[in-house]
């Protein structure tokens, strides 16, 4: 082993290979210089990518830009569940999951009432802002949507939402003959497919229509309100349109985790006088 | 130099073992593949398990190597000079199999690359894999240096029948011959990349903290999880070296070159971060107990008595056994020492469960309930399969290069000599063929 001692090698000189010729060192130096170019490039085109809103089919340019809000009035809330059913059969949702879910909650004083909870439609989203590829985003009405075509899995999404409004395909979901002829587009997104995030959409493909969304349409007591923040009045499905801030003003109306600072689009009208 | 050329039936049988578990391992990420994370138990609750935890505890283990190498050079301690190989083989190991956690764990797997496609800068997730893959590359890159004069030695030495690994050493040892001029550049590099990793590591395990920390959950919205998260790495780190020290001390018999002290040692530094994270821990938990908060009040509730107290009770309390275990006289022996870091590894693979799931368990929404979780075979088996690829990368390791760094033992053997000699004044002798490391058996 005595020959394994590098210090016994030949004493002396430094072969030239050893230390690297000016050459070598300028294509070395171009190489880094290339890469970090590359990288500033690549990330000014992302840059560029998001403003421009080019790889988003959902945003949609030169709308006129809404804010669409949600109030429910808890005290006509029955618990029936008619919302849910409505917004699955009519998004084809996969089993299990209740893009708007009704909670019973106790109220503390022996009694219990009902909590439909959609998605609040944040105004700074923390699902928007922790997605690694942008797949959740907002478009240009302020509605957060998911482009399935972007979403990796990772369900950071889910982790990060305070409301637990996110759900998760975790198999292939079953499907109808209907659901797969329908295009996929994030306004409408069906077909699911599996290993994505889903969520409510405040029915985004209806706001063309001027209709409803559909647990607002579907609530056999009126319970939902919906409308434009911009036009102050908001309508359930029995077509009764409240104004919008003198209500919010007028009956204490919340919203869910206000301290978090998300700005939920979803308001609450507590119980008031109930038997 | 006798386990690059000879393969012990040991050897076989241990990687038989556990490329059966690797095997096993397949068939479930197979089946996982087949019909999605449905196979798991996760839910839309709880919605990141034991993948997500075992991500963190391989880039927990990876600091084992930023610490003896880097650290431990950059502060010149000369005892580290027969484990800088296993600590950065270790590193390099463990970041190759954390980096394949979080692809267990995606929905859509092949997408992994919109991740540099389409990544968001201002996500969390982005950041951790830029610092993850730098701090890849880099302890990929450290290890190759510090392999460099081992290259030409085993270039020069082993005999001709394997040829084949020659001609990558022939490659690999980049033309190097010991000259004076050749090993102040590489003592320069390595200094440079010693004093780079560091940062780079912290960044990458602090960042990953802040993908929780950045939520607002319960539990995980504190501002202790960087140091926290750290100063677990740290810890496992040095315990996943210490174990792997045990390990090929006894297979390629280097019971001379790695030593009761250098146990004593490597147990002086675990006593040091253990005592640390105990006191993270007890300030994580202790704020928590008095929050009268609802929401902290339910997780305290969970961690103490609910369905995952067994395992917040076993992290804590092997935590404080291992801690009497390294601090007292008597169970400061070689094989003391070598379960407490095995332990230690134990409860902190558990701990990180601790941390993701708890936090996750608590009700958002006012009439929400608590949520379970319970992994399945699927992920139990690619658990077990993480833990069988880290050991069957080091077999491998083992069988392409020494695992003790012999230049530097040299090196520091000759610095001693000549600290010896200088007195006598004049330019020493030229020192004879070293004679502790090739002669021993293994080496």
């Amino acid at each position: 082993m005595a020959a394994a001692c590098p210090a016994a090698g030949p004493g002396g000189r430094t072969p030239d290979s050893a230390v690297p010729s000016p050459e070598r060192r300028q294509t070395i130096r171009g190489i880094i210089r290339a890469g970090a170019a590359a990288a500033v490039a690549i990330a000014a085109g992302q840059s560029a990518v998001e403003v421009l809103g080019v790889h988003l089919p959902g945003a949609e340019e030169g709308h006129e830009v809404n804010r669409f809000v949600m109030v429910i009035d808890l005290a006509k809330c029955d618990g029936c569940q008619k919302c849910t059913k409505a917004c699955q059969v009519a998004h084809f949702v996969p089993d299990g999951q209740e893009w708007i879910k009704v909670y019973t909650v106790k109220d503390g004083f022996g009694g219990e009432y009902f909590l439909p909870r959609p998605c609040q439609m944040c105004e700074d989203p923390p699902c928007r802002n922790v997605c690694p590829t942008g797949a959740t985003y907002k478009d240009s009405d302020g509605l957060t949507l998911i482009d399935h075509d972007r979403c990796i899995g990772c369900r950071y999404c889910l982790a990060a939402c305070p409301y637990s409004a996110r759900y998760f395909n975790w198999g292939e979901p079953p499907h109808t003959e209907e659901e797969l002829a329908h295009e996929y587009s994030p306004h409408e997104p069906w077909p699911h497919r599996r290993g994505v995030a889903e969520k409510c959409t405040f029915c985004v493909h209806l706001r063309a229509e001027g209709k409803l969304p559909y647990c607002v349409g579907g609530c056999p007591t009126g319970a939902l309100y919906f409308g434009d923040a911009a036009e102050d009045g908001v309508t359930n499905s029995r077509g009764e349109t409240i104004p919008l801030r003198k209500t919010l003003a007028g009956n204490s109306a919340y919203r869910l985790r206000e301290d978090l600072g998300t700005g939920p689009s979803v308001y609450y009208l507590p119980r008031r006088g109930a038997p | 130099m006798a386990p690059l050329v000879r393969t012990s039936s040991t050897y076989f049988a241990v990687v038989g073992i556990l490329g059966g578990v690797l095997l096993f391992a397949n068939l479930a990420w197979i089946r996982q593949l087949d019909e999605g994370l449905a196979v798991t138990g996760l839910t839309d609750r709880i919605s990141w398990g034991i993948y997500i935890s075992g991500f963190i505890y391989f880039i927990g283990i990876s600091y084992g190597g930023t610490m003896v190498s880097a650290i431990l050079r950059l502060t010149k301690t000369e005892w580290r000079r027969p484990i800088t190989r296993i600590a950065e083989a270790s590193t390099a190991a463990a970041l190759m199999v954390a980096v394949m956690m979080p692809i267990f764990d995606m929905g859509r797997p092949e997408r992994v690359w919109s991740l540099i496609l389409y990544g968001r800068i201002e996500s969390p997730l982005v950041w951790d894999f830029i610092a993850i893959g730098t701090y890849l590359a880099g302890s990929l890159l450290f290890l190759y240096l510090a392999l460099i004069p081992d290259f030409a030695t085993m270039d020069r030495v082993l005999p001709r029948r394997v040829r084949v690994r020659r001609v990558a050493y022939r490659f690999l040892k980049m033309r190097w011959e010991g000259t004076p001029a050749q090993k102040r550049s590489l003592e320069r590099a390595l200094l440079a990349i010693s004093i780079i990793i560091i940062p780079i590591a912290v960044s990458a395990h602090t960042v990953l903290s802040w993908m929780f920390g950045m939520t607002t959950r319960t539990g995980w919205h504190s501002s202790i999880f960087g140091p926290y998260f750290v100063g677990a790495a740290l810890f496992s780190g040095i315990a996943i070296v210490v174990v792997a020290m045990a390990i090929f001390r006894r297979a390629h018999h280097l019971e001379d070159l790695i030593t009761e002290d250098h146990f004593r040692k490597m147990a002086n530094i675990l006593l040091v971060f253990s005592l640390t994270y105990l006191y993270f821990t007890l300030n994580e938990y202790l704020t928590i107990t008095f929050q009268p908060s609802t929401d902290e009040q339910i997780l305290l509730q969970l961690l103490v008595e609910g369905p995952l107290a067994p395992y917040f009770w076993f992290s804590t309390l092997s935590l404080v056994l291992v801690t009497v275990l390294l601090a007292l006289p008597r169970t400061r022996t070689i094989r003391w020492i070598t379960v407490s870091a095995l332990l230690l590894n134990v409860s902190l693979w558990v701990k990180r469960i601790v941390i993701v799931i708890p936090s996750m368990a608590v009700p958002l929404v006012p009439g929400d309930t608590v949520a379970t979780y319970s992994p399945t075979w699927v992920e139990w088996a690619i658990t077990a399969g993480s833990f069988a690829s880290f050991c069957l990368i080091f077999a491998v390791f083992a069988k392409l290069f020494p695992m003790v760094s012999l230049w530097e033992i040299e090196e520091g053997e000759e610095a001693a000599r000549l600290a010896a000699e200088s007195p006598a004044g004049g330019p020493p002798a030229r020192p004879a063929a070293p004679p502790a490391v090739g002669a021993k058996g293994g080496a």
